[in-house]
């Protein structure tokens, strides 16, 4: 399937509820539960569900729910997360990969960490200062426009990002984009009273993490 | 047991002595690291010195201020996210700060039968052959995807003998 009929599956209300909800879940997702979420029966949700694997966006596991094995155990649940593949459409086609992969080849062969993440610090200080960041509320937001998908931790004492936005550059020039990334946040927040950015990676997940201190936030 | 094990070396020269103050930021997280590595999932063996904690005090043919680093992983999935998705990633970032921006390839890969533990001077003859040819099947980077069998067709073999453990 195309990137742009793909894409287009999302403009139904109820998948893009569907999808929503899935890919915001830290769990892999039973049909029951993605069902109630959109507020419609099972069985719409499961083929609205499967609508979504065949175009890529979903994948599914099997895992018996019951934590029960062998005979009598009954069939294993349909599970579903966010697939890892990436759609992109763009009108009048551009290409920003191809030149933002070879610009950090060779930065990172000139070894211009410094240089790269000091420029990245300089422009999340300037986004920063055009609409400042007051509390937690603001940050969360900030943070999702720009795709980082943030949760509070249990504790509320940080925020995680389950989305890296360079995820493929990052993949490939880790030291490089990470640390830009990180230098990006610490910019953008530097005006954000007890919020601070700490490079805390873990497989999965932005290799950022957003520290609360609770005396200093509302 | 698998087949086959990664073994990875990597180098960087210092811009200051170990003992200087200016290297305190590397040696402060070095038994830090150390620790984590020992810890990740996929880990196998790391080389030590005498004083048994660190690669510190190993010097190779490379030159004196040198540092050394080699270790063995299950799988290249194992030794990435001990590289890049571990606290080993912030001292990566910061690199800068210590080491000299090297001028040729400063860290190998390759393939070993698991089991084997390579020489330090095997793994300075694998960086020198990446080095002088480029990737191979024998001596490689993440970027590349070799894969065990195909090192078994290559011609090239270390001078230096492989110890068995």
């Amino acid at each position: 399937m195309e990137d742009i009929e793909a894409i287009a599956l999302l403009q139904d209300p109820i998948r893009r509820r569907l999808y929503d909800y899935v890919a915001a879940q830290d769990h892999e997702v039973s049909r029951n539960e993605a069902a109630e979420s959109a507020g419609i029966q099972r069985t719409l949700a499961a083929f609205h569900l499967d609508k979504l694997v065949d175009a890529g966006l979903l994948e599914t596991a099997s895992r018996r729910l019951s934590g029960r094995t062998g005979p009598g155990a009954g069939r294993p649940a349909k599970l579903y997360r966010r697939s890892g593949a990436e759609r992109q459409f763009s009108v009048p086609p551009r290409d920003y990969r191809t030149p933002a992969d070879l610009l950090a080849e060779v930065a990172e062969a000139a070894r211009l960490d410094t240089e790269v993440h000091a420029a990245a610090r300089r422009e999340g200080r300037a986004a920063g200062a055009a609409a400042p960041v007051d509390g937690l509320d603001a940050a969360k937001a900030l943070l999702t426009a720009r795709g980082y998908e943030p949760r509070l931790d249990g504790d509320q004492e940080a925020m995680r990002l389950a989305n890296c936005p360079f995820h493929v550059l990052s993949e490939r020039h880790p030291v490089l984009v990470c640390g830009m990334n990180l230098a990006l946040l610490e910019g953008l927040l530097e005006g954000a009273q007890g919020l601070r950015a700490r490079m805390d990676p873990r497989p999965g997940m932005c290799c950022v993490v957003v520290e609360i201190s609770k005396n200093n936030v509302s | 047991m698998t087949g086959h094990h990664l073994a990875q070396l990597n180098v960087g020269t210092l811009k200051f002595p170990l003992d200087d103050v200016r290297a305190d930021g590397f040696t402060a997280m070095l038994d830090t690291l150390n620790e984590v590595a020992d810890h990740a999932p996929g880990f196998i063996w790391r080389l030590v010195d005498d004083d048994g904690t660190d690669a510190t005090a190993i010097r190779t043919s490379l030159g004196d201020d040198v540092l050394v680093n080699m270790s063995v992983w299950e799988s290249r999935d194992a030794l990435w996210d001990y590289v890049y998705r571990s606290g080993h990633l912030d001292v990566l970032r910061r690199r800068a700060e210590w080491f000299v921006p090297p001028k040729a390839p400063f860290q190998v890969m390759w393939w070993i039968p698991a089991g084997h533990i390579p020489t330090v001077e095997e793994a300075v003859e694998r960086l020198e052959l990446l080095r002088d040819k480029g990737s191979t099947p024998c001596a490689f980077g993440f970027k590349d995807s070799f894969q065990p069998a195909d090192a078994a067709s290559a011609p090239w073999r270390p001078a230096a003998g492989t110890v068995r453990t």
